[in-house]
C-alpha cells in the first residue's frame, strides 16, 4: 500500500541523524557529565595465564583523588558470572567468567583491578600504584596444542575442548551421507584454511556511565543491545530488572564489537552502587584491542567431493574454532551460525560439518560483521576454485553449473534451510558486464605470456547469506537462550506528527531515515514529520536489538505492522465521522474519503478526533497508537556476485585492488543511498581480511598489534572505486521484501580477492597464501617458501609493546 | 588521552627553550608538532616530568636561501616542506619524500626537525636527509654546533642530540636540476614504510654525473647505500646500468635486501627520468 503520491520506499534519502553525528551535536556516551560524577579506571593482566598470588591496593588508595580501589576478591559475592546466551550442547563446558578476575587471570588485558576517583586522570595515575604479585602458569595459544589438553586453560575443567557441534545430512534427513560421496567421488579435494583473528575496530571506543539516584540505575552504554544488557545484568547482578534502565544514546559502530555484555559495564554498574554516586568509564583504543571480544579465528579442514564433469557431490566440513579464555554473550554459537552456510548457493546431495570449540589463553571471540558466515563463504568459495583447477574449468562456470536455478525456488537446502528467493544468474550475469570479464582474461594472458612483473588474477565470488535473525523456534532449537522477534511502537500525536519507538538499536545504520520512509509511505504522512525513538528502555520498553542484518527485516515488518494497525483503527473512526460504512472508506496521500464522493478526512483530522475522543464509536479506546511484534517464519537470504581484478608485483609481493565489482541482491531497497553505504563499509571489512588486518599474539599471550599503528585497518587510500549494482528479488518472508545488507560486503569480499590474487600467481607454482596477503607472504610464497610466514607490521609504533597502555 | 602528569613549559625565544632543558634536566622533553611524542605519551611508554614546547618559536619556522644550500627551520611543518618553491627548486627528494609522510592532518602539525630528531628507522626523512648530506645545526648552552647528518643518526631512536639540545635549523645544500624519487612500500597508506628508498640522480648528457640514495627502515638508522651511488657514478643513464648498480643495495636473500634491490632499481629509474 503506497499512500504518498512519489513513493518514499526507494528514494536516496540523505540521512536524518548525519548531520549531528558529524557535527557532534549529539549525546555519544563519553560526552555525559553527570554532577558529583566518578571515573573508573581499569587495570588489566600483562601475562595471559598466572594465579593471582597477591594485589596490593594501599599506595594507590592512598593517592590523591582515589576513592574506592577494589579487586576481584573485594567483589566476587556480588560480580556473578558474565553471561553466554549460547549453550550449543548439553554438555557445553563453560567456565565461570568474572568481571574482575579473583585468583586467575587468563588472558592478556583481563580486568585484576579497578580505581575509582574524582577524575580520569587520576583514575589513571593510581593504576601504576597497583601492585599485583602474578604466579605465571603455561600459556595455551594454539588450538592443536590446546587439544591435547596438556597445559589447561581452565584447569578445573579438566579439557581445553569446549564443545563439539554437529550437524550430518544423513541424520538429519535434509541429504545423504558425505562419507559415502568422498568415498565413491571420482574427485576429492581436502585443504586446510586459516581464518585468522581480528578486531572489530568501532570507531567509539566502549564507554559506560551509570547514575544510581532516584531509586534507579540508569546506564548509558555505547552498546549494540540495550535491551538484552538490561536483562542480563539484572541477571548477573541479582539486581531487579525494573529498576535497571538502559540507554544506548547514539554509538560510533559496533560491527557485532557492541554485541556484548562486557565486564566494564557489570563493574561501573556495581562501582555505582557501591558508592552511591556516577560512575563513567571510557576505554583507550589500546584497552579496547586488549580486552573487548576479537572475531573469526577458525581452522577450517574441507573436504569436498566431485564428479569429473564439475558436479558437486559432497561437503565435509570440520572445523576448530577458538573461544579465547571465556565464553561472551554467544561465543559459541558464533561458528555454529557458519553451518548453514557453508553449502552456499550449491546443490550439494550430501553435507557434514563439525565445530570443535577450544578455549586458549587469549581475548575471547564472538560476533563480528557476518559472524560465522564470512569463514563459511570464504572456504566455499575457496573451494569451488580449487576444483575448478583441478578440473581444468572456468571457475564461473563450475559455479553455474552447480548453483540453485531461479526456478528452483524456494528450495530446500542440504543443511536445512529453505532459500525463498533468488537469482544467481541475473546477479552474475550484471556483474560479468560490469567487470568486463573477458578482456580482463585476455589481458591476464598476454601479461603471462609475456612474464610481466606485474601479473593480473580474477577472484570470483558467488555467496550467499542468511540475514533476518532470526524465527524463535530456530533459536530455541538451536538452544539459544533468547527469541529473534522484534517490536514497533507507533504514538500518533494530536498534530498528526509521528513518533515511532523501535526496538532495534542503531548504531550508524540510518534507521531513523528507514524507519521515516517506511511510515511515511505507509500513512501518507510527510517524512520529516516521522521521530523515530531508540535504545532507552524506559521509551522502548522491548526489543531484541540491532546485529545479524535483523533490522529491516524483522523491525521493519513490525513497524509496517504497527502503521497497518493504525490504519485499521483510523479507518473504523474515519467511517464514523464521515457517516458512511467502513467497506466504502478509501485510504490514499494520508487522506479517508468516502467512494464515489468528495467527503473525505485527512489522517490528522482521525488523529485528532481519536485523540480528544469527544465522538467516538460504541467501545472504541481513545487515541490511534498501536504496538506490532514480529517473529519472522524463516530467514531471509542475500546474495550476490562479486568480482575482483588484483595486480599482484611479483618482485615485491604487493597486491593491488585494480577493479572491483559488487552486484548484491539485497531484496527490496528502501533507501539506496544506505544499501551503497553498508556495501562500500561490509567491502572495505572483508578486503581489509583478505589483506590487511590480522590480531598477533606473540609466544607469551601478548597482543603485539594493539594500536592502529600496528592493527592496519585500510582507509579510503587504500581501497579501489568500487562498482556495485544491484538485482531485486523481494523476499517472500516479510511485506516489505527486503533481504538485509548490512554484513553482504563482508561476508563476499574476501574469498574474492584471495581468489583473485592466487588466481594471478598460480601459473608460478603458488598454491594458496594465507590471510591477510601481506607483500612478503606473497612473496615468500612465489620463492617457493612457507605460505604463512609470519609478517609482523613494519616499524614505528610496530616495534613498541603497547600492553596495558592507557590513553 | 590521559598521559603522566608533567609541567608544561611555553619558552619565547630558543635562548630561553635551552635555558628551560638544562633547569629541568633530562626528564624533560622537548614537544615540537607532537605527532610522534604524544602517541608515546598516550600509551605512557615515555612520563617526561616536564614539555617545553617549542611551538611559538617562530624563528624556527620556514626555509631559507644560504647561498649554496638551503636552511630549513626545524618547525617547518611537513605541509610547508610540500609546498616551499626553494625546496622544490633545491631539494626535490625532500617534497616527495614528504608528500608520502602519514595524512593530511599528520603533515599539519608535524615538523621536519621533530622528524628527524624521533629517529625512528622508519620514518620516512631520515634517509634524503643522510643521502643529501644534511647538517644539523643545534643550539646547546655552550651555543651553536654543526653535525652531519651521518653522524647525527646514531642508532634505533638514537641521535646525537644531548639531552640538553635544540635542533634549530637544518643545512641541505642545492641540488638544483637533479631528478629525484621516493619508492616506498607499505601494507596502507597510513603505515610506516616496510622499506623504502630515497634518489637523487644527477644527468648531465646521458650520463650520471653523481648519484645519492638513501635506505628507509634496513636498519636500525637510515642507510645510505653508498656502493650504488659510486657504481653508478660515469655510468650512461640507462636501465641496465640502474639494474647492474640497484643490485648492490644489499647483499641478502631475505624479503627486505630483496625489496632494498628492487625499490632501488625502480627509485633510480624514477629519478633519471624525472
Amino acid at each position: 500500500m503506497t499512500a504518498t503520491a512519489e513513493p518514499e520506499v526507494g528514494k536516496a534519502r540523505l540521512r536524518k541523524e548525519d548531520a549531528r553525528l558529524i557535527t557532534g551535536q549529539t549525546k555519544w556516551t563519553d560526552n555525559i557529565q553527570l554532577t558529583g560524577m566518578l571515573h573508573m579506571a581499569v587495570l588489566r593482566s600483562p601475562v595471559a595465564h598466572a594465579r593471582i598470588r597477591h594485589i596490593d591496593c594501599s599506595r594507590a588508595t592512598a593517592m590523591p583523588g582515589v576513592a574506592l580501589v577494589l579487586t576481584g576478591e573485594d567483589f566476587a559475592a556480588e560480580q556473578g558470572s558474565l553471561p553466554c546466551a549460547w549453550p550449543i550442547t548439553e554438555d557445553m563446558k563453560s567456565p565461570p567468567a568474572p568481571a574482575l578476575a579473583v585468583d586467575q587471570v587468563n588472558f592478556a588485558g583481563e580486568a585484576v583491578a579497578l580505581v575509582i576517583a574524582d577524575n580520569a586522570y587520576r583514575a589513571a595515575d593510581a593504576l601504576a600504584a597497583i601492585d599485583v604479585d602474578y604466579d605465571e602458569l603455561p600459556v595455551v595459544l594454539d588450538m592443536e596444542e590446546a587439544l591435547k589438553d596438556q597445559d589447561l586453560v581452565h584447569p578445573d575443567l579438566g579439557t581445553n575442548k569446549c564443545a563439539t557441534w554437529v550437524f550430518d545430512s544423513a541424520e538429519a534427513g535434509s541429504g545423504t551421507d558425505v562419507e559415502e560421496a568422498i568415498a565413491s567421488a571420482e574427485v576429492v579435494i581436502e585443504r586446510t584454511f586459516r581464518q585468522q583473528r581480528l578486531i572489530p575496530s568501532f570507531m567509539e571506543p566502549r564507554s559506560v556511565v551509570v547514575d544510581p539516584s532516584a531509586d534507579m540505575f540508569t546506564m548509558w552504554s555505547a552498546t549494540q543491545i540495550p535491551h538484552i544488557l538490561r536483562w542480563m545484568l539484572s541477571a548477573v547482578t541479582g539486581i531487579a530488572e525494573h529498576k535497571i534502565r538502559v540507554i544506548a544514546p547514539d554509538v560510533g559502530g559496533g560491527f557485532g564489537g557492541k554485541l556484548q555484555v562486557t565486564p566494564e559495564e557489570v563493574l561501573c554498574l556495581l562501582a555505582a552502587r557501591r558508592m552511591g554516586r556516577p560512575v563513567k568509564w571510557t576505554e583507550s583504543r589500546t584497552e579496547s584491542m586488549l580486552s573487548a571480544h576479537h572475531g573469526r579465528d577458525q581452522i577450517q579442514k574441507i573436504t569436498l567431493s566431485a564428479r569429473r564433469d564439475g558436479t558437486v557431490t559432497g561437503l565435509k566440513v570440520e572445523l576448530l574454532a577458538d573461544m579465547g579464555a571465556y565464553l561472551r554473550l554467544v561465543t559459541p554459537g558464533i561458528p555454529i551460525l557458519g553451518a548453514f552456510m557453508f553449502n552456499a548457493i550449491y546443490k550439494f546431495p550430501a553435507y557434514r560439518f563439525e565445530c570443535t570449540n577450544v578455549f586458549t589463553n587469549k581475548t575471547p571471540t564472538d560476533a563480528y560483521r557476518g559472524a560465522g558466515r564470512p569463514e563459511a563463504t570464504f572456504a566455499i568459495e575457496r573451494m569451488m576454485d580449487e576444483l575448478a583447477v583441478e578440473l581444468g574449468m572456468d571457475p564461473m562456470k563450475i559455479r553455474e553449473m552447480n548453483w540453485i536455478k531461479h526456478d528452483e525456488f524456494p528450495f530446500t537446502t542440504v543443511a536445512g534451510m529453505t532459500y525463498d528467493s533468488g537469482n544467481y544468474e541475473a546477479a552474475t550475469a550484471r556483474a560479468m558486464e560490469l567487470f568486463g570479464y573477458d578482456d580482463l582474461r585476455e589481458e591476464q594472458k598476454r601479461r603471462r605470456e609475456s612474464g610481466d612483473p606485474v601479473q593480473l588474477g580474477i577472484g570470483i565470488s558467488t555467496y550467499t547469506e542468511m540475514c533476518g535473525l532470526a524465527p524463535s523456534r530456530v533459536l530455541g532449537a538451536l538452544r539459544y537462550a533468547a527469541g529473534g522477534w522484534e517490536t514497533a511502537s507507533i504514538r500518533m500525536l494530536p498534530t498528526g506528527k509521528v513518533e515511532v519507538i523501535t526496538g532495534t538499536s542503531p548504531h550508524g545504520q540510518g534507521h531513523e531515515t528507514v524507519w521515516s520512509q517506511i511510515v511515511a509511505d505507509r500513512l501518507g504522512v510527510p517524512f520529516e514529520d516521522v521521530e523515530v525513538l531508540h535504545g532507552d528502555t524506559a521509551s522502548s520498553h522491548k526489543g531484541m536489538d540491532s546485529y545479524g542484518s535483523r533490522s529491516l527485516t524483522v523491525g521493519g515488518t513490525a513497524l509496517v505492522h504497527a502503521a497497518d494497525k493504525v490504519l485499521a483503527k483510523a479507518r473504523k473512526l474515519a467511517a464514523h465521522m464521515m457517516e458512511c460504512d467502513e467497506a466504502d472508506v478509501e485510504f490514499a496521500a494520508g487522506s479517508f474519503s468516502v467512494r464515489g464522493t468528495s467527503t473525505a478526512r485527512t489522517l490528522g483530522d482521525v488523529v485528532l478526533a481519536a485523540h480528544v475522543a469527544h465522538d467516538l464509536p460504541e467501545g472504541m479506546e481513545p487515541g490511534m497508537d498501536a504496538d506490532a511484534t514480529f517473529d519472522p517464519d524463516n530467514f531471509s537470504f542475500p546474495h550476490g556476485t562479486h568480482l575482483c581484478a588484483t595486480e599482484v608485483d611479483t618482485e615485491t609481493g604487493m597486491v593491488k585492488i585494480r577493479s572491483y565489482v559488487a552486484v548484491d541482491d539485497v531484496g527490496t531497497v528502501v533507501n539506496p543511498l544506505i544499501v551503497d553505504g553498508q556495501v562500500h563499509g561490509g567491502l572495505a571489512q572483508g578486503i581489509a581480511q583478505a589483506l590487511y588486518e590480522e590480531a598477533i599474539h606473540d609466544e607469551m599471550g601478548t597482543l603485539t598489534t594493539a594500536t592502529f599503528a600496528d592493527y592496519l585497518v585500510p582507509s579510503a587510500a587504500d581501497l579501489p572505486a568500487f562498482m556495485t549494482a544491484r538485482t531485486a528479488t523481494p523476499a517472500t518472508s516479510n511485506p516489505l521484501g527486503v533481504k538485509g545488507v548490512g554484513e553482504a560486503g563482508t561476508i563476499a569480499s574476501t574469498p574474492a580477492v584471495v581468489n583473485s590474487v592466487l588466481d594471478a600467481v598460480r601459473h608460478l607454482g603458488v598454491r594458496d597464501i594465507e590471510m591477510p596477503l601481506s607483500p612478503e607472504r606473497v612473496w615468500t610464497a612465489l620463492q617457493g617458501g612457507s605460505a604463512d610466514a609470519s609478517t609482523p607490521a613494519a616499524g614505528g609504533l610496530g616495534s613498541i609493546d603497547a600492553q596495558g597502555g592507557q590513553s | 588521552m590521559i598521559p603522566a602528569e608533567f609541567r608544561y613549559l611555553c619558552p619565547s625565544t630558543v635562548d630561553e627553550a635551552v635555558r628551560m632543558l638544562a633547569e629541568e634536566g633530562e626528564d624533560a622533553k622537548v614537544i615540537a608538532g607532537g605527532q610522534s611524542l604524544v602517541p608515546v605519551l598516550r600509551m605512557r611508554l615515555a612520563a617526561p616530568t616536564a614539555l617545553i614546547d617549542i611551538g611559538g618559536l617562530t624563528e624556527l619556522t620556514g626555509v631559507r636561501d644560504d647561498g649554496d644550500s638551503l636552511l630549513i627551520g626545524a618547525m617547518t611543518t611537513h605541509y610547508e616542506v610540500q609546498r616551499d618553491h626553494l625546496i622544490h627548486d633545491h631539494a626535490l627528494l625532500l617534497k616527495l619524500v614528504t608528500d608520502t609522510v602519514a595524512d593530511p592532518q599528520v603533515r599539519h602539525r608535524g615538523t621536519f626537525g621533530g622528524s628527524l630528531c624521533h629517529a625512528d628507522p622508519a620514518g620516512d626523512l631520515l634517509a634524503p636527509a643522510l643521502a643529501l648530506d644534511a647538517v644539523m645545526i643545534i643550539a646547546g648552552p655552550g651555543g651553536r654546533r654543526e653535525v652531519p647528518a651521518s653522524e647525527f643518526f646514531v642508532g634505533y631512536f638514537e641521535t646525537a642530540l644531548a639531552p640538553d639540545e635544540i635542533l634549530i635549523d637544518v643545512r641541505v645544500p642545492k641540488y638544483t636540476g637533479w631528478g629525484a624519487h621516493y619508492e616506498k612500500l607499505n601494507r596502507v597508506a597510513q603505515a610506516w614504510s616496510i622499506v623504502a628508498v630515497a634518489a637523487a640522480v644527477q644527468v648531465r648528457d646521458g650520463t650520471i654525473a653523481a648519484a645519492r640514495v638513501g635506505l628507509t627502515n634496513v636498519g636500525a638508522g637510515p642507510v645510505r647505500a653508498v656502493d650504488v651511488e659510486s657504481a653508478l657514478v660515469g655510468q650512461p643513464a640507462t636501465a641496465e646500468a640502474i639494474s647492474e648498480a640497484a643490485l648492490r643495495a644489499s647483499t641478502g636473500d631475505g624479503y627486505k635486501d630483496n625489496l632494498a634491490r628492487v625499490l632501488t632499481g625502480r627509485a633510480l629509474t624514477a629519478a633519471v627520468a624525472g
